[in-house]
């Protein structure tokens, strides 16, 4: 009896010690690629840096130049975007919060911008290409900074409407009761307790256009040389580093991890930022 | 007397009055505000259908000329402007396949490591590296596919596939090829790594939804950490990770630039998984700019109708099967 017990142990813990190798292997697998693809960019970027960089514009093929152009098209496009996707996102995400707790049109708008939230990048850029670059007849800047916004939108929304549900109710019958009015006390008691979040999702929002590729190549386009105009095609780092990467000439290809790892420390510090920010509110919220 | 008494009158009135018109004011303010919010909400819905409708206004022009036969037909002639989506189509999906068929099991093992296998203190890091690493572009992962991944794939792992399972008699056809290394399977991969951070940090999240009496009181009965998961972990949550694992495959078959690098945009249609193809997004992303007709032109915007509608598809399928945790979780 025992014996039988002993072995019926002993099946069940090699079975358990061979299932949690196995994951600790995937973890190490996983995270073995992740780390390969940083250290590639962080190598190849380092080693492509240099001052010009941000003060020449992208080269004709073959010339030595820099990015200078495609940074400031980037930057550009990014804020007016998040200009353009932040008060909306806001306004909308305090209606699905505020006003549409529980009603059926409230469901249906975050079930929406769920999917807006993961569609297709590149699908975006189509909307915005057969909205604006086919009704102006032309690329532009601004065309890019739409397709960017409505990435930012969803983004921002759902943060919002999250960050504004944390918020206890009591503070909003407090305020009520003292007779404010609610515009009032959403702009002044709810939206200072839920900033923070609110930030961190604007930061992520940023995070993520400042990568994106997809729907900045028919919308912007790219352009070789300085430009401040948004009725014109405009450069941006992505599209830079897409069309330089594929290219057979090896200065453009430095130019490229440049880029990318310009844009991947960006984008980790702005992740880092943003995780600071959450976890230093989340100590004083208690 | 009667004067004071005039006066207190009237400075209560002046008093009432500027309430009544402080309270319409609030009143009104409070009506404009409400009409601000709910039209930034309704805003959020004409974006999604106006992203539909002007796919399918784009696409009409394609639709209406080859009809169903755009759906499988494996012509794409920009000279003789015939069009048809099925090697576009079946790149995507297929690309998209072996990305889970990979990334599903790898982001399993990652999220059961980081809630119940590894030490408290490597928990909080290792999880806070994966979702820092979910936010990397997609370009960084194309890049890296193109330059370092697909020598090794063509120096190595294509010959290796082509002499030990290409004579194999189901499997060989997939497994046939030149060693280019860009081609279906690279795509593939480089897809799968892309999507696991991203997988794996849902799967984490709904695994520490369950609650801890749950796997406490199971273990206290002598469960060995994996019987736990498998009987107590998984069935509470199956159909939240099968929500997570339609996430990543909707990131999957939308993606554009991790797989645009990598997969030789070939329209030809071939068993092989070594030989280069195409998907909808990169078809789109090549030669979109380059599109000399409105035929072309549309036919492309057809290909991201199609794409849209699919994801759409499996994006609600995913956050169905999510929701269907968070209401478990409601009436507990």
């Amino acid at each position: 009896m025992s014996a039988v017990a002993d072995r019926l142990y002993r099946n069940r813990r090699i079975k358990n010690g061979i299932a949690l190798v196995l994951s600790a292997l995937s973890a190490a697998f996983g995270l073995f690629w992740l780390v390969w693809i940083l250290w590639t960019t962080l190598l190849h970027g380092i080693a492509a840096m240099k001052p010009s960089l941000f003060t020449q514009m992208t080269p004709p093929p073959g010339a030595d130049g820099g990015i200078a152009n495609a940074l400031f098209g980037s930057l550009l496009m990014s804020a007016l975007a998040i200009l353009i996707g932040t008060p909306i996102g806001i306004a909308a995400g305090t209606y699905l919060a505020e006003f549409a707790k529980k009603k059926a049109i409230g469901e249906t708008i975050r079930f929406v911008n769920d999917i807006l939230l993961s569609a297709p990048s590149i699908v975006l850029g189509l909307f915005v290409y057969t909205l604006v670059v086919r009704t102006t007849g032309h690329f532009s800047g601004f065309a890019g900074a739409l397709a960017l916004a409505l990435i930012v939108l969803p983004v921002v929304v759902r943060t919002t409407d999250e960050m504004l549900q944390l918020v206890p109710s009591t503070m909003r019958e407090a305020a009520l009761s003292l007779g404010v009015p609610q515009w009032k006390v959403t702009v002044q008691v709810l939206y200072r307790s839920a900033l923070p979040g609110i930030m961190t999702g604007v930061l992520l929002a940023l995070a993520r256009i400042s990568g994106e590729t997809a729907p900045l190549l028919f919308t912007a386009l790219n352009n070789q040389y300085w430009t401040s105009d948004l009725t014109a095609p405009m450069a941006s780092m992505p599209v830079v580093i897409f069309q330089y990467a594929m290219s057979p000439y090896e200065s453009w290809q430095s130019l490229a991890w440049a880029g990318a790892f310009v844009v991947t420390l960006f984008v980790l510090l702005i992740g880092i930022l943003s995780r600071a920010i959450l976890l230093r509110t989340k100590v004083t919220h208690d | 007397m009667a004067a004071s008494g005039s006066a207190i009158t009237t400075s209560m009135t002046t008093a009432i009055v500027d309430a009544n018109r402080r309270n319409t004011r609030d009143a009104r303010a409070d009506g404009a505000f409400r009409w601000l919010v709910t039209a930034a909400g309704m805003f959020v819905l004409v974006a999604l259908a106006g992203v539909a409708l002007s796919m399918l206004w784009g696409g009409r022009e394609a639709f209406s000329t080859f009809g169903f036969n755009f759906l499988f037909s494996t012509e794409w002639d920009a000279v003789h402007h015939q069009f048809g989506a099925l090697v576009p189509i079946y790149g995507t999906l297929v690309t998209a396949l072996i990305a889970m068929l990979i990334a599903v099991p790898v982001s399993f093992g990652i999220a059961l490591f980081l809630t119940e296998v590894a030490p408290n203190w490597l928990r909080g890091p290792v999880a806070a590296a994966i979702e820092l690493l979910a936010g990397i572009p997609s370009i960084i992962y194309g890049m890296w596919g193109l330059f370092v991944f697909v020598p090794i794939m063509a120096a190595y792992v294509n010959p290796w596939l082509d002499s030990h399972l290409g004579h194999w008699p189901l499997l060989g056809p997939l497994f046939t090829g030149p060693p280019l290394g860009i081609g279906m399977l690279t795509a593939g991969i480089v897809l799968a790594i892309m999507v696991i951070p991203f997988v794996s940090s849902v799967m984490r999240e709904v695994f520490l939804t369950v609650p801890t009496r749950l796997r406490e009181s199971a273990y206290a009965l002598g469960s060995t950490t994996t019987e736990v998961v498998w009987d107590i972990v998984l069935p509470y949550t199956r159909s939240a990770v099968i929500g997570g694992i339609f996430l990543g495959l909707g990131r999957a078959l939308g993606e554009t630039m991790a797989v645009t690098f990598v997969l030789g945009n070939a329209h030809r249609l071939s068993a092989s998984l070594l030989e280069p193809g195409n998907s909808i997004a990169a078809t789109i992303a090549n030669e979109f700019t380059e599109a000399d007709s409105d035929i072309y032109r549309s036919s492309l915007i057809a290909l991201g109708f199609l794409l849209f509608v699919v994801t759409f598809i499996v994006l609600t399928v995913a956050k169905l099967m999510l929701r269907r945790l968070s209401r478990h979780e409601g009436a507990k």
